[in-house]
């Protein structure tokens, strides 16, 4: 993907440089050329423009590897340059988009389609995956190779799991053969209710409300039997927005066993529960949904001590009218591209769960590292200058209606946060830098 | 137009706008209602079965699923406070013709309504209903949520089959009050109808009540659960483990699945109807082996107290969930419940109207 560069030198000056590829974090300078990462040290005397970044951090660009982009087909919530835009916005050189559109992502034209939709929207690095199987219906094997070969950066049928085994074993192993990832939304469709399914987490308040319930349990056995199927096949298996306890465990047992397996964590897994759904609120309709604190505890546990690597955002856009429907009807997601970073700080940096350096590993060089992304995630000289600078002292509210996204469905809106990012670099150019800055 | 006052002495006040499910009300709030219902049950037994009481306003049927006792019990309801009724039933969500529930509503809202009676399969939707719009909403049955109404006449109905509802020469002056209501226009005097809140009436505790059947699916379940505890009760839960799941004991109910160890405690049994239509999957193995288990016949009444009231929220499955011996039996208070569902819901309408 070739992006333009208008601005052919950059120095950004004095920031807290942060490269966990290298496990570089001291204050430096970074000088751009051509796109490119030019030096980064000390520069006396920068020649060409400079961002003032002292205060601030400098990192990899953000990877986002869980996005809904909804194009094409379902343009009334978003499309590949409205959520190039929003990405952006959110501090994320490059995101991964999910196959689940209208139609699906399952074959190399439509993986092509994506690519040239990014490009002419140039804003952000947008890499597809491609549907496990046709038309995601979880029979029979999409093409997998084309697809590898025209860019798919991993495979998935996210929204729902490849529910049966003997077809999840075949695309395992055939995935394998690409050396591309296989990432899983691990849900045991017979456990989750019949027609569209439970509209939360089965339990108590999923009774007390009448609504039907999604058990934890739909989640931990896909995750385990995914694992055992994989035992003897070795394919990279990617456990997607993760939201239960029993889950974390399965991971944690697999990856002690050196098992290729990752899981990645979304930022309303952290930070709310099943609690929030009692008022009916269609804005805390998840799927997977939302659950109680006891698994939020072990999300975070799990990401303290190294079990689950990697962050994403399931970036699900609707329209007003969609989340206008009854809870039961009403589809599931949220906006997460504009708001991730400061609710991952609050989330896990704030409490003091992981550091600086391990945030922006587990969002931008693992999520680069499951893709395949070899020149993503991480700050090299002569590298592509895709960049993120973050000022992590910055207080604000998030306001869906300064979104750039084309939908507004955020429970998020109106919470108070720190930390934001200020300039994002894709290729050398300045894509995004907030007003204030 | 004066809202309900209650007992002024009591500093109660009746403050509520909707009437979404009874977990939003107090014990006080329920006995109110009831009381108010009370006030309002003469009206029904007179030759002229009206009140000019909601005069002048307009209540709208809005159902989203087939019903024909409480849609025409509200009917009636609103007709006997001489309030305009409008009919709008909607065979399925407009969502089908692109319209979404809160457009439609806010569409009937614009025709200038008081107070809308909704009914529709999905559990929220009347509280979706109630943040769209800004006039009235009584929930009649939301997916697997509420059924206040049927709640309330049910608690009320059981109240009075035990004496549990306040003494008569009361119930003879409220009603008096109420007739003399008839001649003014315009709005009633609500204070009139409203009976004492607290007291010894409406009150349940020291009571066991059994309901029977799929709690799961059930808004009639729910709503009778938070009655019944409120006003003092308490409640057994009983049916195959498929249909009553233990999630119901962190609302203080007791779950068990084993109706002959559970009947003879009880005080009285409420035996819903297995609802095929909200069950999506099997979730118990056939009818027969359910009438076995779990159904009211005449050898199990021989084990239960002689007393025991018998309730339905109806229409009944006869020979499933209950046989007709029994359900046409002298325990029964089952057509009760349904004269009493016209006056809680006259009181509701009237209620809901005065808050504002």
């Amino acid at each position: 993907m070739s992006h333009s560069t208008e601005q052919t030198q950059l120095t950004l000056v004095g920031g807290r440089v942060i490269d966990p590829a290298t496990g570089f974090d001291q204050t430096a300078d970074v000088e751009i050329c051509n796109g490119r990462i030019a030096r980064i040290g000390s520069i006396s005397k920068p020649t060409g423009p400079t961002f003032e970044a002292r205060g601030k951090i400098v990192c990899p660009g953000l990877i986002d590897p869980h996005v809904h982009l909804r194009e094409p087909g379902q343009e009334e919530k978003e499309t590949i340059a409205t959520g190039s835009a929003a990405a952006v916005a959110g501090g994320f050189t490059s995101i991964v988009c999910m196959p689940n559109t209208r139609p699906a992502i399952d074959d190399d034209g439509r993986i092509e389609f994506v690519y040239r939709q990014a490009q002419r929207a140039n804003l952000c690095r947008v890499y597809p995956t491609g549907a496990i199987t046709k038309n995601r219906a979880g029979e029979e094997l999409a093409e997998i190779g084309l697809m590898a070969e025209a860019g798919a950066v991993a495979f998935t049928d996210d929204g729902d799991a490849v529910a049966s085994a003997g077809v999840m074993s075949k695309a395992l192993a055939y995935v394998k053969m690409t050396g591309r990832a296989v990432m899983q939304h691990c849900e045991e469709p017979t456990l989750v209710g019949s027609g569209s399914g439970g509209a939360m987490n089965a339990g108590p308040l999923a009774t007390r409300l009448g609504l039907a319930g999604r058990p934890s349990v739909a989640e931990e056995l896909i995750i385990q039997r995914d694992v055992l199927l994989n035992r003897d096949i070795g394919c990279k298996y990617h456990v997607q927005h993760l939201s239960t306890a029993g889950g974390v465990e399965i991971i944690r047992q697999a990856r002690r066993a050196n098992m290729p397996v990752t899981g990645e964590v979304c930022p309303h897994h952290l930070l709310l529960t099943e609690n929030d759904c009692a008022t009916y609120d269609t804005n805390y309709k998840m799927n997977p949904p939302l659950r109680t604190q006891r698994d939020v505890d072990a999300l975070i546990q799990g990401i303290a001590d190294g079990t689950l690597t990697v962050l994403g955002t399931d970036h699900a856009p609707h329209t007003r009218e969609d989340k206008e429907l009854e809870f039961s009807r009403s589809p599931s997601g949220i906006l997460g591209l504009e708001c991730a970073l400061p609710l991952f700080i609050k989330a896990l940096i704030q409490p003091g769960v992981i550091d600086w350096p391990q945030l922006i590993n587990m969002m931008s060089l693992a999520p680069a590292d499951l893709c395949g992304l070899a020149d993503r995630g991480r700050l090299i000289e002569n590298g592509d200058a895709d960049i993120t600078v973050i000022d992590p002292e910055i207080d604000w509210t998030i306001d869906v209606n300064q979104f750039k996204s084309k939908s507004r469905n955020c429970p998020f809106h109106g919470w108070d946060v720190k930390g934001k990012a200020i300039a994002t670099i894709v290729g050398g150019v300045i894509k995004y830098q907030w007003a204030d800055a | 137009m004066p809202g309900p006052t209650g007992s002024r002495e009591e500093g109660y006040q009746w403050g509520h706008r909707h009437l979404l499910g009874l977990e939003e009300l107090s014990a006080e709030d329920i006995r109110f209602v009831l009381q108010t219902a009370r006030g309002l049950a003469g009206v029904s037994t007179r030759s002229v079965k009206k009140v000019p009481a909601l005069r002048g306003r307009v209540v709208v049927n809005l159902f989203f699923e087939d019903s024909t006792r409480t849609k025409s019990s509200f009917f009636l309801a609103a007709s006997r406070m001489s309030a305009d009724v409008l009919d709008f039933t909607a065979k399925t969500s407009s969502v089908a013709k692109g319209e979404t529930f809160r457009d439609t509503a806010k569409n009937i809202e614009a025709m200038g309504v008081d107070v809308i009676v909704v009914r529709h399969s999905q559990s929220g939707a009347a509280k979706l209903l109630a943040q769209s719009v800004s006039c009235s909403v009584v929930n009649a049955g939301d997916g697997q949520h509420e059924h206040p109404t049927q709640g309330l006449l049910d608690l009320y109905t059981l109240a009075e089959r035990l004496g549990r509802a306040g003494d008569s020469s009361e119930k003879s002056k409220v009603k008096n009050e109420t007739s003399d209501s008839t001649g003014e226009s315009g709005g009633a005097s609500g204070g009139k109808c409203g009976g004492r809140s607290g007291g010894g009436a409406f009150d349940l505790s020291g009571l066991t009540v059994g309901i029977v059947g799929d709690i799961n699916h059930s808004r009639v379940a729910r709503s009778n659960i938070y009655g019944l505890t409120k006003l003092g009760a308490k409640v057994v839960l009983i049916g195959p483990p498929t249909l009553v799941s233990g999630g119901f004991r962190e609302m203080g109910c007791e779950v068990c699945h084993n109706l002959d160890e559970a009947l003879p405690k009880l005080d009285a049994i409420n035996m819903l109807r297995i609802q095929f239509e909200r069950i999506g999957s099997q979730q118990f193995p056939g009818v027969r082996e359910y009438a076995h288990l779990f159904g009211l016949n005449a050898a199990r009444m021989a084990k239960a107290k002689p007393d025991l009231v018998v309730m339905h929220p109806g229409p009944i499955n006869r020979g499933l969930e209950i046989e007709s011996v029994v359900a046409d039996g002298p325990n029964s208070v089952i057509l009760q419940q349904v004269t009493n569902g016209l006056a809680v819901r006259m009181a509701v309408l009237f209620l809901v109207t005065g808050a504002g």
